[in-house]
């Protein structure tokens, strides 16, 4: 602890969001810091590097207005923290956790760091509650669960902002409980804003927004989902709710993050994005999850748009590394009408095992969900053939299978705007393999 | 000695220190974080630290422990569940709550756990160095406990006995400890090595009938995300003959730790009947955890592994992932301002690989016994494009490639090892040890082959042609290679099927290709393939 306040009229020089101080007797690793210009106005950054008496401080927010000489910069001898408390339900705020419903700020019930700490492995408890979300494609073959993070990858253009709010409708617990949302919208245009903004209203109080829109500040990009996240962590493990934490868009999210380092002169990695962001983004999603003996739990559905539709390029991939799964959405079946157009082939869910079966879905689930597979599969093997040699080219059960692999697109996947309960949407794929018995046993 | 921060980036933080040495141990800031001595520059010290550091101030304190990062070698660490520091994670749960707290220490032996010594020297005997003086019962295995020093025995332990006793006592007044502490950054020392002739099931058929593994040897398991190997790992680690398995998480998962933790508590091992985490150690850096500890867990817990090894036993190390390990590597360099080689890797990625990966192999030990260290790496390129630095650098330094491949995992065949482009070097000498036992199992291996590249090419003619237009005898073949895939290639590791020992392995594909062989003579014969097909169906009901 200090014991007089810091204050710094050194500036020596002002970089994209950087701002250079010299003569500081002493500073903190993160810690926050207020700038004000020369009108008075001032925004919050934070300490990103300390030599000797020389500081670099990120600012968070605009940069506009500040000067070398005559800006002042005062140090709080903390980390940024964020207010946390059952008073942000309902609430909509900014990317630096000021209100955006012209409500007043709420009163605080506790502070924490913004960067959270992570959760001993041993003390996680293996995410296992079928979650039921309504879709087929997902509760049969990609199952979420409890305490999962399971991003959708998307391609401009497609639908994910539709599923995404279907899934915000209507995902059900097991039992009785009810989902917090926690939603964080990451260079979100004004448009989708206000698409986002209707399901948001008919939560009645059980959410917290963090909005950053396209024009807002890109350093409030990457404090967004920091500031959702220990709300999310604070509502699962200090008051027991489920929270289910949707972020879109993260491909906005990486862009800001290639564009800090980018300031900050990091070495750029595949293309140019800085080569911690594996770490980075890690940060945010292993803060899913569940805890030994604590209700409540953090679910994350994070929403990207892969840049030319490309899976392997450096957003999708490295998230693909770290979450539990991923939804990937097909322009293919989105041309074809399929809705949703979930390509199951590349989706995954990879803690299905244990979410499924007697006594959380249905005892046939696990059977019936290796048979779609194989069939599909096999099917989109066969197109490929179909496509040189033509269908009579083909063996008679080589046809069934195609024709199998467009009944299942057809009528197991597109569902249109349907909720169907897991009951119905195991029953829907019964009935679809009764009538290929013959090649699909 | 006493120091102060001067500056701070990330998790390199420059110090003020005299008399520091490159590798030492110094523990930074009013928190007493712990750090390692990466650079020197005159009187500042560049410290890499392990553990979160935001919030530490310049001016606060350092002090140097005096010597390099170890860890702590002896009974009871087999169980254990350690983060990259060897601080054991339940330990630090009960102290410091469900989130991990920077600046918590805690001692990786259980000091206090009692354990039934037995003496296998009487005192006045005159001992070597390495020469064991007791034993004392571990879980599973007889763990033997050496002389450090040479000498004549004057007292020894024995009944009752733990780790904070002393073992015994040499005439000359020195006494002998059960553990000690060792520099995690050193390869532990062994008299020669020997060649690699035992095989390493591991209870996947397709590794072990088509790229068998020789326990001392090293494999390598590169694929895209979603290709299982996690999954083939933890099978792997559950099934495969071997006395003790060291597994890290290195930047992975902790839903995935969560996962691991809780089957091996509850499986038991099929050969002891005894619980499978007793012959476990778990290291486990999770991808939030900080890169510095990332970087250390693989040396961390290969130096666990070595110590088993080292007391005569087989050892299998399991790492997941390397490419994890080799980003914090990157990490830390360019935060040295290091110069950047490939994809911003540092030039040294190569030679510290292979250096580590040299720690794997059979030795004679210091006590004259035979141990073996073989480990099993997963490796995750980026964008699943094996020609990137890690993959490569790795494959120059192991014995076995088991490439797993996008497209079978799509498809749902696990493991989804590629079975054209893998290869073991280890192949001929372990095919040889299992003819022994089953002397059909080179002559099946070579049919499985070759069925599987007939298919390959046929699969191409047939992309041209249509099946339809494929003669009889090689829609035979398309057919046997089909069951070969579906019934012994994938293996499920979530059901019974998870684990295959030699015997069974072999009689299945003994079946397959016996049927095969069967059926193409009824084609010979003039039989058409439909019929055959009919036939057969009806046969096994
Ligand atoms: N041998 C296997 N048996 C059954 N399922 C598997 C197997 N290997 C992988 N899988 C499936 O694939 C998913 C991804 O596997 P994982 O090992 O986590 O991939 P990676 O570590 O390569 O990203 C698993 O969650 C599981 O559903
Ligand atoms: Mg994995």
């Amino acid at each position: 602890m200090r014991l007089a306040e810091h204050r710094y009229r050194t500036v020596s020089g002002i970089r994209g969001p950087l701002l250079f101080l010299e003569d500081v007797l002493s500073a903190r690793l993160g810690e926050l810091v207020r700038i004000t210009d020369p009108n008075g106005q001032s925004v919050e950054g934070e300490v990103l590097k300390i030599n000797g008496s020389q500081v670099l401080v990120q600012v968070f927010g605009d940069t506009h207005g500040l000067d070398v000489g005559r800006t002042e910069v005062a140090f709080a001898d903390t980390v940024k923290q964020a207010p946390l408390g059952q008073g942000c339900l309902g609430r909509v705020f900014d990317g630096s956790f000021r209100p955006r419903d012209d409500l007043p700020m709420f009163v605080p019930e506790r502070w924490a760091p913004l960067t959270g700490r992570p959760i001993n492995p041993v003390a996680r408890a293996h995410p296992q509650e079928f979650i039921e979300t309504g879709l087929s494609s997902l509760d049969v073959l990609n199952t979420l669960v409890r305490g999962q993070k399971l991003p959708v990858f998307s391609c401009a253009g497609l639908p994910a902002r539709e599923i995404t709010e279907q899934l915000l409708r209507q995902s059900r617990l097991p039992g009785e409980g009810e989902f917090v949302l926690v939603f964080v919208a990451i260079g979100l245009t004004h448009y989708d804003y206000h698409f986002y903004q209707q399901t948001l209203e008919g939560m009645q109080s059980r959410f917290v927004a963090f909005i950053n829109l396209a024009d807002d500040p890109v350093v409030e990009r990457l404090l967004a989902p920091r500031l959702g996240l220990a709300v999310a962590e604070d509502l699962a493990f200090e008051e027991g709710m489920d929270v289910l934490v949707i972020m879109s868009d993260m491909t906005n999210y990486c862009d800001a993050l290639r564009e800090i380092a980018t300031a900050r002169e990091d070495l750029p990695g595949r293309r140019g994005y800085p080569g911690y962001m594996y770490s980075d983004l890690a940060a945010l999603y292993e803060r899913a999850g569940r805890i030994h003996d604590r209700p409540g739990s953090v679910t994350m559905l994070p929403v990207l748009t892969m840049p030319e539709d490309d899976i392997t390029h450096p957003i999708p991939d490295l998230t693909g590394y770290i979450t539990e799964g991923q939804i990937v959405l097909s322009r293919e079946l989105h041309q074809k009408g399929v809705y949703p157009p979930v390509d199951i082939l590349p989706s995954l869910s990879r803690l299905m095992q244990h979410g499924i079966g007697e006594g959380r879905t249905r005892g046939d689930h696990r059977e019936l969900a290796n048979r779609l597979y194989r069939g599909y599969a096999k099917g989109r093997d066969l197109r490929r053939l179909e496509a040189v040699v033509g269908r009579d080219g083909m063996l008679a059960e080589d046809r069934e299978m195609l024709d199998f692999a467009d009944g299942f697109e057809r009528e197991f996947v597109h569902q249109g705007d349907d909720r169907r309960g897991i009951g119905e949407s195991l029953d829907v794929a019964i009935g679809l393999l009764e009538r290929f018995r013959e090649v699909l046993p | 000695m006493n120091g102060k921060v001067k500056g701070i980036s990330g998790a390199t933080v420059q110090v003020t220190l005299p008399d520091l040495q490159i590798g030492d141990r110094v523990f930074v800031g009013e928190q007493r974080l712990t750090g390692e001595v990466v650079r020197l520059d005159g009187p500042v010290a560049t410290v890499q630290v392990f553990e979160e550091n935001r919030g530490l101030g310049v001016h606060e304190p350092v002090v140097s422990a005096g010597g390099p990062l170890t860890v702590q070698l002896g009974p009871g660490l087999l169980g254990g569940i350690f983060d990259g520091l060897q601080r054991p994670l339940p330990g630090l749960r009960s102290t410091g709550g469900d989130f991990i707290a920077a600046g918590s220490t805690r001692l990786a032996l259980d000091m206090e756990r009692s354990f039934e010594l037995k003496p296998t020297v009487r005192p006045g005997s005159d001992v070597k160095a390495w020469q064991q003086v007791g034993t004392v019962t571990e879980g599973h295995i007889d763990h033997p406990l050496f002389a450090a020093v040479p000498g004549v025995l004057s007292e020894i332990s024995h009944g009752p006995w733990t780790l904070d006793r002393e073992l015994g006592r040499m005439q000359d007044g020195q006494w002998l400890q059960g553990w000690h502490s060792w520099p995690v950054r050193a390869a532990r020392p062994y008299r020669r090595k020997l060649s690699l002739s035992r095989p390493l099931v591991t209870g996947q058929r397709c590794i072990d009938l088509l790229f068998p593994l020789l326990k001392g040897g090293v494999a390598i398991i590169p694929g895209g995300f979603g290709t299982g190997k996690t999954v083939l790992e933890q099978t792997i680690a559950k099934f495969a003959d071997v006395d003790v398995v060291v597994y890290v998480g290195c930047g992975e998962r902790g839903n995935e730790m969560a996962g691991l933790l809780d089957e091996f508590s509850q499986l038991q091992d099929p050969r002891t009947d005894r619980p499978l985490s007793e012959r476990t150690i778990i290291v486990a850096n999770t991808s939030n955890m900080p890169v510095a500890a990332r970087e250390s867990s693989i040396f961390t817990a290969v130096t666990m592994a070595e110590y088993y090894r080292d007391l005569g036993l087989d050892v299998l190390f399991l790492a997941d992932s390397l490419s994890r390990w080799a980003e914090a590597l990157r990490e830390i360099s360019s935060a040295l301002e290091e110069m950047p080689g490939e994809d911003g890797y540092p030039t040294y990625l190569n030679s510290r690989l292979a250096g580590f990966i040299e720690r794997a192999g059979v030795v004679e030990t210091m006590s004259g016994a035979e141990g073996s260290l073989s480990m099993i790496l997963s490796v995750s390129p980026p964008g699943g494009d094996f020609s990137e630095p890690v993959t490569q650098a790795c494959l120059r330094v192991s014995g076995a490639l088991l490439m797993l491949d996008t497209s079978l995992a799509h498809r749902r065949h696990y493991p989804a090892i590629n079975w054209t482009q893998s290869y073991s070097l280890y192949s001929s000498e372990a095919i040889r040890h299992f003819a022994l036992e089953h002397a059909r199992w080179p002559e099946l291996r070579k049919q499985c082959r070759s069925l599987l590249q007939r298919e390959e090419s046929l699969r191409e003619v047939a992309e041209v042609v249509g099946m339809e237009g494929l003669q009889e005898s090689d829609r035979l073949v398309m057919r046997t290679a089909e069951k070969i895939r579906l019934d012994f290639l994938c293996q499920n590791s979530f059901s019974d099927d998870a684990f295959a020992d030699p015997e069974t392995t072999l009689t299945r594909i003994e079946r397959l290709i016996d049927e095969h062989v069967e059926l193409t003579a009824r084609l010979d014969e003039g039989v058409p393939l439909s019929e055959i097909l009919k036939e057969a169906a009806d046969a096994t009901g």
